[in-house]
């Protein structure tokens, strides 16, 4: 039987998208379902005078106004409110609960009402009163009243002194704007109160059972009493690691009502939850003429809000790629009067990759080194914190299989020497890393007498393929063609798992499966050896597999007793197994995946105007379970860099305190036209040491340098280096040195 | 401290809800006469109403294309299409777009299961129709043609170039030009 694992196969769920048939959370059509509509603050920090619900209420339609006066009662302590991904220590946003305002377009009130329309209308009719307080919302006017956080990455050597010395220092700042992750789908919850204080929540979540724990934390309900489920999530990126208001606000409804209610945010309201931080990063290297790296300091200021810190690796990114003796890391956090910021798509790498690898590709002009050799010089075979070799770690033929897809020996080094007609041609390249984490998950195998077979975790798919690499894994494990497999996911009451996050759902289901497998073969095989005349009499539990419906000796299929026949003979139905992933701890390796992206970008020489016109990304990700759904994972990857990299910011007016481009058109994220060649490639990377499938993750490392590639490429088309992304035409053209930001220099000094 | 008044401010016309009207619409091949008020948009009439949620609401603005529809043949965003001004009109979901057999599958279906021209699913109706539109209108030639007839549906998963894959195949099954 051929291996499912490792080969192309269609979503298992593609038929349920591409039929319009996936239910997604706001489209669950119940009886007397009441429609919900968010007010939100208009004022970014002060409290609410006064709410005035008299003509809202007078629409015929309306059923009731919730604020923080008359809403249902809900928790008062912090540890209520948190969640598996809260900040450390924190205070998270309680929604609706008090008068006080925060941020920028909070939510205040939720109007329930008949019909969609009816609640949207006189939601617009309640009037607010607030007693207003002077707000802070600029990262730039708060840089100095930034605060180191505290990070497991410690210092090695003394960076400054050796930086001092060296024969090349290049120093520069970047900036990555406030991002948002604009999912298609808005975030949605449909609550449903079905008596007895017992509720089915359909929530947008990338965590099913923590959004369970936090429901049931902020009401003080049982957890056998709420059920969440989130079968379809229609794009997430990170937004929904944490659960959002919407699922406090329909529930507080459905409470409230006791009857289903139903909340879906407007993709205004969508900018009132989440979001990249905004992040300075300052780099600093020292390098020995020959492009050796001595010193490597990293320093990073990023917004947070006022009541949680949020944080995550920017800049220990070196640590994991370049060989140098010392090296200094500095994370800082600025409080602004703010939502918490959250992950977005490989958070800390996307931003902190992005700087080093501008700041390497600096170097290497300064240098006169080409650019992929200053990475080779520099390669790292051990982690330089720990000392640890990799698991695994083949970066370098990521550099070389990329690098000869791409043609980068033809690359003329000198800026502004390649053109195609009245367009100038540059090619730019940047390495990427993320971590290959694996968590705890536990899943449930179900086999039938009938030969089916039933798979299911509590885990989500939010886009990522988890439904298809479960029936692929399953089917390879039970010898099984995979259209007979059933996979059932996104329902709290199924086995456990943790969220969809950080690229770990892929190793961590696939060995909670093989577990669960282990477990049926063994009972198989003690069914099987007490029928008369078993032929698999003797057997041990390595000698057999489970192969095309039957259990066999192996490598000797004469030696086989078809699975219904086995379950027949002892009488049972059905056989049930459920185990967890059961990682084995290894303290003794460096985890992570790699990439090398070289990009092409075209720029119209009088115009300013920049097109990606080809990506090359090559991987080392381990085993690769579905080649298909992987390459669309490193894509979509690819088009989120070429976003941050080109397109994607938000504007504040920070006389408002407030998001100006709160939509999808004036918040620019790349459309069909903006994306022409990508090529993906997956580079052999066996790995027996990090788990037994050797399988490593794919949701991050796509983006994970994509955004330095084009900067860099950006550069050598037109000699001007812009560091406050997106890279905009108007900024091409700025005078060198100058720009709002003074981010316009870096300095190159030799001694 | 100031104080300041939000949200909409006073409003002095009436709270009444606007009487409904009587349409009668062709969905998916199916004759649906439906009192509708002047301010449900055909997105919502869809979705709410006649429990159509293969078309996605993703902006309600016009914005993301997540909402397209076929009505009287033409893609359009039922988000920004009022349901009464369309009475007698013909509209094609995607959830009739296989002429409205449950199990047969479009060849545009098919192409984009195929080329994995989608991760989430959301926009993936929307683009779906978009691109059976973007057919009839027999203006697409090149796949620079069609990125750029496509950039109205937009897919944050970023699956665009399987999309325009999906579509040159689905194109030539359908014996259209590229």
């Amino acid at each position: 039987m051929t291996s499912s694992i490792g080969t192309a196969t269609s979503r298992v769920d593609g038929r349920a998208k591409v039929t319009g048939r996936a239910k997604y959370a706001g489209e669950f059509n119940v009886p007397g379902l009441a429609y919900g509509a968010v007010v939100m603050s208009t004022i970014t920090k002060g409290r609410i005078a006064r709410i005035d619900t008299t003509q809202a209420l007078k629409v015929e339609g309306v059923i009731d106004i919730l604020t923080h006066d008359n809403r249902p009662p809900m928790a008062s302590d912090d540890k209520d409110y948190s969640d598996d991904v809260a900040p450390e220590g924190g205070s998270p946003f309680r929604p609706l609960y008090d008068d006080r305002i925060r941020f920028n377009r909070q939510p205040i009130a939720l109007v329930l009402a008949e019909d969609w329309e009816t609640a949207r209308f006189a939601a617009t009719l309640v009037q607010v009163h607030y007693e207003v307080e002077g707000f802070a919302t600029d990262l730039h006017a708060e840089l100095e009243r930034a605060r180191a956080v505290d990070k497991p990455v410690k210092p090695r050597g003394d960076a400054s002194k050796a930086l001092a010395r060296a024969a090349l220092r290049l120093s520069a700042d970047y900036l990555i704007p406030a991002e948002y992750h604009n999912p298609m789908e808005p975030f949605a919850a449909t609550v449903i109160w079905d008596g007895d204080g017992k509720l089915t929540i359909h929530d947008k979540t990338q965590g099913v059972q923590n959004v369970q724990r936090y429901v049931c934390g902020i009401f003080h309900l049982k957890p056998d009493d709420v059920r969440v489920t989130s079968p379809f999530v229609g794009g997430a990126f990170g937004s929904g690691l944490r659960p959002q208001y919407e699922v406090v606000l329909a529930t507080l409804g459905a409470l409230k009502l006791k009857r289903p209610v139903r909340v879906v945010l407007t993709r205004e309201e969508m900018y009132g939850l989440s979001y990249r931080p905004m992040t300075l990063e300052r780099l600093a290297l020292g390098a020995s003429a020959e492009g050796a790296l001595d010193a490597v300091m990293h320093e990073a200021i990023a917004m947070t809000s006022r009541n949680e810190d949020f944080s995550r690796n920017d800049t220990a990114w070196a640590e994991l790629l370049y060989k140098s003796s010392n090296a200094r890391y500095v994370h800082k956090l600025a409080a602004l009067d703010v939502v918490t910021p959250a992950d977005m798509r490989a958070p800390g790498a996307a931003t902190g990759v992005y700087a080093l690898e501008c700041a390497m590709d600096e170097l290497a002009v300064a240098l006169k080194l080409d650019p992929l050799e200053l990475r080779l010089r520099c390669y790292s075979e051990r982690d330089q914190g720990s000392g640890q070799p990799y698991s695994s770690k083949q970066l370098r033929e990521c550099y070389r299989q990329g690098a000869e897809a791409f043609g980068w020996a033809k690359r003329n080094a000198a800026p502004r020497s390649m053109r195609d007609g009245s367009e100038l041609v540059g090619w730019g390249m940047a390495t990427g890393v993320w971590e290959a984490l694996q968590m705890p998950f536990a899943t449930r195998i179900l086999l039938t007498a009938n030969g089916h077979v039933e798979v299911s975790c509590a885990a989500t798919d939010i886009g990522t393929g988890t439904y298809t690499v479960m029936a692929q894994v399953a089917a390879d494990m039970l010898g099984a063609p995979v259209d007979s497999i059933t996979v059932k996911l996104g329902d709290s009451s199924l086995p456990q798992a943790q969220v969809e996050g950080g690229s770990w759902t892929a190793a961590s289901v696939a060995h909670a499966i093989a577990n669960a497998a282990d477990d049926l073969r063994k009972e198989l095989l003690a069914l099987a050896q007490t029928m008369p005349n078993s032929p698999l009499q003797g057997l041990k539990l390595d000698d057999v597999v489970l192969a095309d419906g039957a259990i066999a000796a192996k490598g000797d299929t004469r030696r086989s007793i078809g699975l219904a026949d086995v379950m027949r003979q002892a009488g049972v139905e059905r056989i049930e197994k459920e185990r967890g992933s059961d990682f084995k701890e290894d303290d003794k390796h460096a985890h992570n995946t790699h990439s090398a992206v070289l990009a092409e970008v075209k720029v119209d020489e009088e115009l300013g105007v920049i097109r990606v016109t080809r990506v090359v990304n090559a991987v080392a990700a381990g085993r690769i379970i579905n080649t298909k759904t992987a390459t669309s994972q490193i894509m979509g990857g690819v088009v989120w860099g070429i976003g941050m990299a080109l397109h994607e910011e938000a504007l504040v007016d920070h006389a408002f305190g407030r998001v100006m481009n709160a939509n999808i058109a004036e918040y620019h994220v790349p459309v069909n036209a903006d994306i022409h060649e990508v090529k993906v490639i997956f580079v052999e990377e066996p790995d027996s040491v990090i788990n037994p499938l050797g399988i490593k993750g794919v949701g991050e490392i796509g983006i994970v340098g994509v955004a330095a590639a084009v900067a860099n490429a950006v550069y050598h088309a037109t000699g001007t280096r812009v560091r406050d992304l997106p890279i905009t035409l108007d900024k091409l053209a700025r005078p060198t040195g100058s720009g709002d930001l003074e981010l316009g220099q870096s300095r190159a000094a030799k001694q | 401290m100031g104080s300041s008044i939000g949200a909409a401010g006073s409003r002095s016309e009436s709270q009444a809800k606007p009487a409904a009207i009587s349409i009668t619409l062709t969905v998916n091949g199916e004759s649906r006469t439906l009192s509708v008020a002047p301010w449900t948009t055909l997105l919502d009439l869809l979705r709410d109403r006649l429990d159509l949620t293969g078309t996605k609401k993703g902006c309600d603005h016009g914005q993301c294309g997540a909402c397209t529809v076929l009505l009287d043949g033409r893609r359009v965003t039922s988000c920004l299409t009022l349901a009464v001004m369309k009475d007698g009109a013909e509209i094609v979901t995607i959830e009739g777009l296989a002429n409205g057999d449950a199990d047969a599958l479009h060849p545009l279906q098919k192409a984009f299961i195929e080329h994995d021209a989608f991760q989430c699913g959301y926009c993936t109706p929307g683009q779906i129709c978009s691109a059976a539109g973007l057919i009839a209108e027999g203006r697409a030639k090149t796949a620079d043609d069609i990125r750029e007839l496509m950039s109205g549906n937009i897919c944050r998963c970023g699956a665009y170039p399987n999309i325009v894959a999906a579509i040159q195949e689905a194109m030539d099954a359908m014996g259209g030009r590229r």
